[in-house]
């Protein structure tokens, strides 16, 4: 197989970055995304020009450190796959392929087609977090978590941060990535004593990285690699409304700007 | 020998030694802790469980990861589950039964002091991970399920779906997170450690590359923790990550840190076999997958048939046949060899003739298929989308594939390596898997080593050792970072013809070829030469474009497979010297009339310790005898 491949190039974060245009040959269908990025990179390499950045680890679609929009559209066309799982024979032979990076104000370009995605840490770090230091726990059987609960928890906690949501969401939000976490904690009974903390945490952490807020559009859920339901968000917005309402806020402050970290201050639990 | 191996078990029983020590280890009181600086190499189970819990000590930690985020460890791809001795399922598990099952699969060459504790601590791992809000499987009535795995007769696995590993991790890494928020812990993400600084014969810190803006620079601290994982990309194909390296450990080396046990290498037997020159990594299909799925091969040579048309009499269920009472849960060195015996008797199947069936057929019917997909679904899925095949309706094809590393850095049972206060956890250190890992063993060694074993045994080194007052303006400290600028603007002035990658796909076949899942010794002799060959020719005509003051890939990985080139020659040096066969480690010569490993446990039941002897120079072979007081040596069987 053969593409012809236009993919961002941009030296660093400051520089300016344009399109550029690239040949694929002898592409095996067998082949994932990545290796066929592989063999451009050991072509340019061969040639004396600068191979192209992109972020990529496991390669079996679970780190997620690999992104790229794909004729625009998050981890490219097959559904509920990441980039590295995406194999060439999903392709026309002859295509003409666009691969540019992640866009978004939160994450900035490093480097072509590598972003910076640490904001997401940083909501995880608001919040995203059952407080347990080590060595405190009582018996894992004396906690009863039912069977629903768990795999419903189990359905969102399999989200693996790679900012697919945020690319494909026409206002860049990350409601569907923060939604996941306070889905996942707040399904299970040890999550409970900071559920609507959480809440508040998070998505005030989220706003603070300049990501835009969330209108349901659904892109995020279609370009989630672990096909993780936008009906978390509904439950991350009851969450937080509950917490607003019974919480220390005024209530006019859940619709205007919020500026201030909200775990200094005490957030009564309404249940 | 010159390296002092005293491994420091603490005396009394097996059973109470762990507690005993805990009572003796000296504590540093909370206001000193304040005081303590200590760097944490990796983010992975180990790394972010260790650094997590010294930082809720009240330890100052600086943890450092070279990928994007501590999330992406490669931890996070385990797949089938962890090990415990909860004995929940009233199937007569204990402690003693986990620590006898871990020592046997490890062919009897693990110490028993570090197994006892890992299995005895497992169990608080469980509560630990439940507290966190790990999400395991569980039973109707809410209690946690369990599943069986491979070399255990007792369901001890707990899982989350076919992703324990990234479960156990995002609980890891939250903790973690919660530390950084609290700046108890300082992370340096897309940063990469390229040496360690020993003053005074101590490890006072490390020399990073900050792999975005290329700077080195220099860490200070009072003990340092290496958690850096294994070193199974030596092999260029495997299922570690594509950053997975062993440069942390390696530079430890070459400062004094004696390396255990090079020579084990865990081949995992159900991996996707290798489809094209191209490929970059092999995936893995979990173990678990052998509690439902049935191995087997045509019995008659050259069978192309199409799998469903093998009538049943004309398949060879090899592992049922020759391990009866283990069946498909032989362990994995014996699974992975049984594979391939099978497939060197010319009834392989798949393009190459490198595979073999993995056949869920019989499950289906027993169970229906939607059970088999609650259990396993997303590992069926994964294998779909990599192969174009439903394994539903067509069985697996699956061959062995370099998975995991048992041998590292060599550690005492405070796991503090030969450098005082360089202490080394999780894949990176050798101490309890022996010459083979069972099963969900990895993730338990990790959380322990992490949760429960380093913050107590750094805690006693920092007490007992009152460390001068250093920084960064230190000459070790200026020399190891002038090292580092040299070397890397060496590997960029030489502009040779061949990549980092074509390098590294040449050292990974002469490793499998002759290193791998059998050895003897010509092949090994003649992989040496083939080594120390290509590394020559590597620091000639190797080509790493682009600069080093930007984020380049490229030069990442060459410094990263220059390692691997060194580290590779002693693996050989090491398996050439164990002329004993024993758990991952097959020397053709040494084997049993039915073809089993063969030990020799009057002359090999050591661990090697290898001493770096200096530039060009033959390393030096330390031994730690091992002394078995509670496990009765014996041929590992599995009939």
């Amino acid at each position: 197989m053969r593409f012809r491949l236009h993919v961002w190039r941009q030296s660093g974060p400051d520089q300016p970055g344009k399109m550029v245009q690239y040949e694929a040959t002898d592409v095996s269908p067998d082949m994932s995304f990545l290796e066929m990025l592989d063999v451009v990179n050991q072509g340019l390499t061969e040639r004396g020009e600068v191979p192209i950045a992109f972020d990529h680890d496991c390669r079996e679609g679970i780190c997620c450190s690999c992104s790229l929009m794909i004729n625009g559209i998050a981890h490219g066309p097959m559904k509920g796959t990441a980039t590295c799982q995406l194999h060439m024979r999903s392709f026309k032979d002859g295509a003409t392929i666009y691969i540019e990076p992640w866009r978004a104000r939160a994450f900035p370009v490093i480097k072509d087609l590598a972003v910076d995605r640490s904001a997401l840490d940083r909501i995880v770090q608001a919040g995203g977090f059952i407080t347990a230091p080590t060595g405190g726990a009582q018996d894992a059987n004396s906690i009863l978590v039912s069977k629903e609960s768990v795999d419903a928890a189990m359905d969102a906690a399999q989200c693996i941060g790679c900012g697919a949501c945020v690319a494909a969401c026409p206002n860049a939000s990350a409601s569907l990535f923060t939604a996941a976490k306070i889905t996942h904690l707040g399904l299970l009974p040890q999550g409970q004593p900071e559920r609507y903390r959480r809440a508040l945490s998070m998505v005030e952490q989220m706003d603070l990285e300049s990501f835009g807020s969330c209108t349901l559009h659904g892109e995020c859920q279609e370009a989630c690699p672990k096909e993780i339901s936008i009906d978390s968000i509904t439950r991350m917005n009851r969450d937080f409304i509950r917490a607003g309402v019974w919480g220390t806020r005024p209530w006019h402050w859940l619709f205007g700007v919020r500026l201030r970290r909200s775990d200094q201050l005490p957030v009564r639990s309404p249940d | 020998m010159t390296l002092q191996l005293d491994a420091r078990v603490p005396t009394g029983p097996l059973g109470d030694k762990w507690n005993k020590h805990r009572f003796e280890m000296k504590l540093v009181n909370p206001a000193n802790k304040r005081k303590s600086t200590i760097i944490v190499v990796g983010s992975g189970l180990a790394g972010a469980a260790g650094a997590a819990t010294m930082s809720e000590l009240g330890y100052k930690v600086k943890c450092f990861c070279f990928q994007d985020s501590p999330r992406r460890a490669h931890s996070i791809a385990a797949q089938g589950g962890i090990n415990a001795a909860k004995n929940y399922q009233n199937d007569g598990d204990s402690v003693y039964r986990l620590f006898y099952d871990t020592v046997k699969g490890g062919d009897f060459r693990s110490r028993e002091a570090n197994v006892y504790r890992l299995a005895e601590v497992s169990v608080n791992i469980i509560d630990q991970c439940v507290a966190q809000g790990v999400p395991f499987a569980r039973e109707y009535g809410g209690l946690l399920a369990n599943r069986s795995f491979g070399g255990a007769q007792v369901s001890r696995t707990f899982y989350a779906r076919g992703q324990t590993g990234q479960q156990l991790l995002l609980g890891a890494y939250q903790a973690l997170e919660r530390q950084i928020e609290r700046k108890g812990v300082t992370m340096y993400p897309r940063t990469e450690m390229l040496d360690l600084v020993v003053i005074d014969g101590k490890a006072r810190g490390i020399v990073t590359r900050n792999l975005v803006t290329g700077a080195i620079e220099s860490h200070v601290a009072d003990a340092v923790v290496l958690a850096s994982g294994g070193y199974g990309n030596v092999f260029f194909l495997s299922t570690n990550a594509q950053g997975s390296n062993a440069t942390a450990i390696w530079r430890a080396y070459k400062r004094g840190a004696g390396f255990a046990n090079p020579c084990y290498t865990q081949i995992h037997p159900t991996c996707i076999p290798v489809s094209g020159e191209y490929q970059s990594k092999l995936t893995l299909m979990s173990e678990s997958l052998r509690n439902d799925g049935r191995v087997w091969v045509p019995k008659k040579q050259g069978d192309k048939r199409d799998p469903r048309q093998i009538p049943e009499n004309e398949r060879d269920y090899y592992l049922e046949r020759k391990y009866p009472s283990f069946g498909n849960l032989a362990p994995r060195d014996i699974a992975s060899r049984a594979a391939k015996e099978v497939c060197d008797e010319g009834r392989g199947v798949g393009d190459s003739g490198l595979g073999v069936y993995l056949d869920f057929g019989d499950a289906i019917k027993r169970v229906g298929a939607d059970v088999i997909r609650e259990r396993y679904g997303n590992l069926f899925e994964m294998y779909q989308r990599i192969t174009n095949e439903n394994p539903y309706e067509v069985p697996m094809l699956i061959y062995p594939a370099v998975h995991y590393t048992m041998g590292g850095l060599w550690v005492d049972y405070n796991l503090m390596s030969t450098i005082e206060g360089l202490h080394v956890t999780g894949e990176a250190n050798f101490s309890d898997h022996g010459a083979n890992r069972l099963g969900a063993s990895a993730l338990m060694q990790g959380l322990a080593d992490g949760y429960f074993v380093i913050p107590n045994t750094v805690g006693d080194y920092l007490a007992s050792n009152k460390p001068e007052k250093v920084d960064a303006s230190h000459p070790e400290f200026k020399a190891a970072e002038e090292q580092v600028a040299q070397r890397t603007k060496k590997l960029l002035s030489i502009d040779g013809k061949r990549t980092v990658m074509s390098f590294h796909r040449e050292l990974g076949k002469i490793m499998w070829d002759y290193c791998g899942m059998a050895r003897n010794e010509a092949g090994l002799q003649k992989a040496l030469g083939l080594v120390r060959a290509l590394r020559g020719e590597y620091w000639r005509n190797v080509n790493v474009p682009g600069s080093d003051v930007e984020l380049n890939q490229a030069l990442e990985k060459a410094g990263r497979v220059a390692d691997f080139l060194e580290l590779g020659e002693l693996m050989i040096i090491d398996a050439l010297h164990r002329k004993e066969s024993c758990g991952g480690h097959f020397r053709e010569e040494s084997q049993t009339a039915d073809g089993e490993a063969l030990r020799d446990d009057e002359n090999f039941a050591y661990v090697a310790a290898w001493e770096y002897a200096g530039e060009g120079k033959p390393p030096i072979l330390n031994k730690e005898p091992l002394v078995f007081e509670n496990v009765k040596l014996s041929q590992r069987s599995y009939k």
